[in-house]
């Protein structure tokens, strides 16, 4: 849809890690865009480098080891890959919030939650601190903190897991950004609270088109609330299509997969699908699919060449050969769906 | 018919909350507070409920690895709370625990061998080549191979991390397993094949699990009956098909309804809760749900309702259900 005003646009981006035991592509050659209003999900399995791609945007992947080696990262007619420091203190927690997916590390434990909250947002708004002070509290209340007002004098260590969490949540969401980035915001809250935050996600999206990037573990999570998804396997996208599409029809061995071994809320099956094999560990200059040892169709040409993505119809690819004979014509699934 | 293997009754376990210059006891945590359930033989219990519902306590105290500060437990024909520690130790074996983080249950220090064949050790096995095969079969029970024994926990995926903690909890061929959360640190695509594992091992040993997990899906994969808790309180006990189904407590109905599905078809109708989620230091009077509870009562604020088989095998602590309405 390329009438669309795109926000975020990543091409081609190649974040490597330098170690005594060699260079890691932990993001390696990845594609993606986000649309004003749209929210985009990120899935795949531990380690496919999910999250070193969030960091990526917002300049904030540990250096060293870490470095964008190659790509670039556009984002309102800027590349932020090469952006400077000074600047890119303007665009986080501004126009690009994050919330992390390890909350603690991004809260001051010298800081009570109420300075820190009413910081962030008189950075963005000219209202008074006691001002900044009620929205804070009104924030928390909307992610569902009980004892609001108290919290707001308590120190982040006071604040169990779940807690701290929304915190971050009701910070990034009080700057009214352009761009949320969330590295796994729910998962270690609970259904009902989950419930709430991506609730509040969508009313953010929806009232003030906020674009959403939302990295998750969960498919049902990414089925209540994104309009696209891209899979991941091992540093690379491997598909992406829309929600409905990836989740109801995925094309990727990989991805079809995953939606596999979920267990299902409604349906009763005797055994679990489960991928056989284990994610290989990223290295460089690697040839064949990277699915190749674990994908039930695998035939030889996947361990001579490199798949690229395939472009099925206008918003949706495949990194798989199978698709490459079929994608002029109707492509079909090599599983019946 | 088989015959129950465990049967917990009244079980309460309050943590003493001290504070002051003397540090006097200035309060209690209920973490569990008087939960009566019954797990048969060959029979997988489920045990769901949001996080601090007091699941791992109550796993724990069963097993008497913290002290109850109530109720009886009976596993077989003894029961557990009466027993002095010499007693408890010799019937340990047949009881065992998987705990929920695969990275921090493992001595980081210990080979696998070690691992595993140290309860072997504990119960009696003393010929080192003996435990040497019986850690061999294990690992290959689990899926693993005998030559990783000699292998440290880092060595290891989070699943086969897993596998090692299902190993060593396999050792003694025990009766029942409390598995908290087993899989709730790994990824949908090692989560199943963990599930599957512990399903073949079910069949294979004729053992009784009961499963603690907070995602509902895992639950009602698994189990056989399953029970919700809140704030420290079983509140509802039936049939995995019936409480999926046709849910009767309140809170239960929320629950389910919160669960996002990777379904864009299935349309829900959402309970979304409102109101504070109260502290088990100071839970609200009565009924313990009432102050998020979309059907709360008068009588709710006050009564405590008690849990009752309100069809048959369908238990459910709510006034909406008892003589009360
Ligand atoms: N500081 C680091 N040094 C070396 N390698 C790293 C570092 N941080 C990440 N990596 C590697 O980069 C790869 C991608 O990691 P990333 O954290 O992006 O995974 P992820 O997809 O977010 O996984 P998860 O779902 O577990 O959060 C991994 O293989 C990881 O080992
Ligand atoms: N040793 C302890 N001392 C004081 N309070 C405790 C102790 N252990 C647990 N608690 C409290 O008891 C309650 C129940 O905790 P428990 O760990 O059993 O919850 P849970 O249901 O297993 O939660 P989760 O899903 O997060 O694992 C919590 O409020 C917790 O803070
Ligand atoms: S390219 Fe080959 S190995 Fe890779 S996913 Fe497609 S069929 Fe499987
Ligand atoms: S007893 Fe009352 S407050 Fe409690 S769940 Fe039932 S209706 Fe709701
Ligand atoms: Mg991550
Ligand atoms: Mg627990």
């Amino acid at each position: 849809m390329s009438d669309q005003e795109t926000v975020l646009e990543m091409n081609d981006l190649h974040t490597h890690f330098f170690t005594d035991s060699g260079e890691i592509p932990a993001v390696d050659g990845v594609s993606l865009r986000v649309n004003k209003g749209e929210v985009v999900g990120i899935v795949g399995e531990s380690g496919c480098g999910k999250s070193v791609a969030s960091l990526s945007i917002m300049q904030l992947v540990p250096s060293p080891p870490g470095r964008i080696v190659d790509g670039d990262i556009q984002f309102k007619g800027e590349n932020l890959a090469t952006a400077t420091e000074k600047r890119m203190r303007k665009i986080r927690g501004n126009e690009i919030s994050m919330i992390f997916q390890e909350p603690m590390t991004s809260l001051d434990p010298l800081f009570t939650i109420g300075n820190q909250m009413e910081e962030a947002i008189r950075i963005h708004q000219k209202i008074s601190k006691k001002e900044a002070r009620t929205k804070a509290a009104d924030m928390l209340k909307q992610v569902g903190i009980p004892r609001a007002e108290a919290i707001l004098d308590e120190h982040p260590h006071q604040l169990s897991g779940g807690m701290r969490q929304r915190v971050m949540i009701a910070m990034a969401m009080s700057c009214d950004p352009e761009l949320l980035i969330a590295d796994e915001p729910t998962t270690a809250l609970d259904v009902t609270i989950q419930a709430q935050i991506l609730d509040l996600m969508r009313k953010l999206n929806k009232e003030n088109d906020t674009a959403i990037l939302l990295i998750t573990h969960d498919l049902g999570v990414v089925a209540e609330i994104c309009d696209r998804v891209v899979v991941m396997y091992a540093g690379q996208v491997v598909e992406e299509g829309t929600a409905r599409e990836i989740l109801k029809d995925p094309k990727h061995p990989y991805s079809q997969g995953l939606i596999r071994s979920l267990p299902k809320l409604r349906e009763r099956e005797q055994k679990l699908y489960s991928i056989p094999g284990t994610v290989p560990k990223p290295k460089m200059g690697r040839v064949g699919c990277r699915f190749a040892d674990r994908c039930p169709f695998a035939f030889d040409r996947c361990y001579e060449e490199t798949p690229s993505l395939i472009q099925l119809n206008n918003q949706r690819t495949s990194r798989c050969f199978l698709y490459d004979k079929e994608a002029q014509e109707d492509a079909e699934s090599p599983v019946g769906s | 018919m088989p015959n129950p293997l465990l049967e917990v009754n009244g079980l309460k376990k309050y943590f003493d909350i001290r504070g002051g210059v003397f540090g006097r006891k200035v309060g209690d945590v209920k973490a569990v507070d008087d939960i009566s359930f019954t797990v048969m033989e060959g029979e997988i219990l489920g045990i769901v409920g949001e996080s601090g519902c007091g699941k791992s306590t109550a796993g724990k105290a069963i097993l008497r690895l913290i002290e109850p500060t109530a109720g009886t437990v009976r596993f077989e024909d003894k029961d557990l709370t009466e027993l002095n520690a010499e007693e408890m130790r010799k019937l340990r074996h047949n009881m065992q625990i998987i705990f929920q983080d695969p990275y921090a249950s493992l001595n980081p220090r210990h080979t696998v061998e070690k691992i595993i064949s140290e309860p072997l050790k504990v119960h009696g096995m003393t010929s080192a080549a003996e435990r040497k095969k019986r850690v061999q079969e294990l690992l290959e029970t689990v899926g693993l191979s005998a030559y990783q024994a000699s292998r440290y926990p880092h060595q290891f995926s989070g699943g086969q991390r897993q596998r090692i903690g299902i190993a060593r909890a396999l050792a003694n061929n025990p009766k029942l397993i409390i598995c908290d959360e087993p899989v709730s640190a790994l990824d949908v695509s090692v989560q199943s094949q963990i599930l599957n594992l512990m399903e073949e091992l079910r069949d294979k040993f004729q053992l009784t699990y009961v499963f603690i997990a907070h995602d509902l899906s895992v639950v009602k994969h698994i189990s056989d009956r399953v029970g919700v808790m809140y704030l420290g309180r079983m509140v509802e006990l039936t049939t995995k098909e019936k409480l999926y189904e046709e849910p009767k407590h309140p809170y239960t109905q929320a629950l389910l309804s919160a669960v996002p599905e990777p379904d864009p078809d299935v349309v829900k109708e959402r309970v979304i809760l409102q109101g504070d989620v109260p502290s088990p230091e100071n839970p609200p009077a009565g009924c313990a749900f009432h102050t998020r509870c979309p059907m709360a009562m008068d009588i709710c604020k006050e009564l405590r309702p008690q849990f009752e088989e309100i069809e048959d095998n369908h238990f459910v602590a709510c006034h909406l259900y008892g003589d009360a309405q």
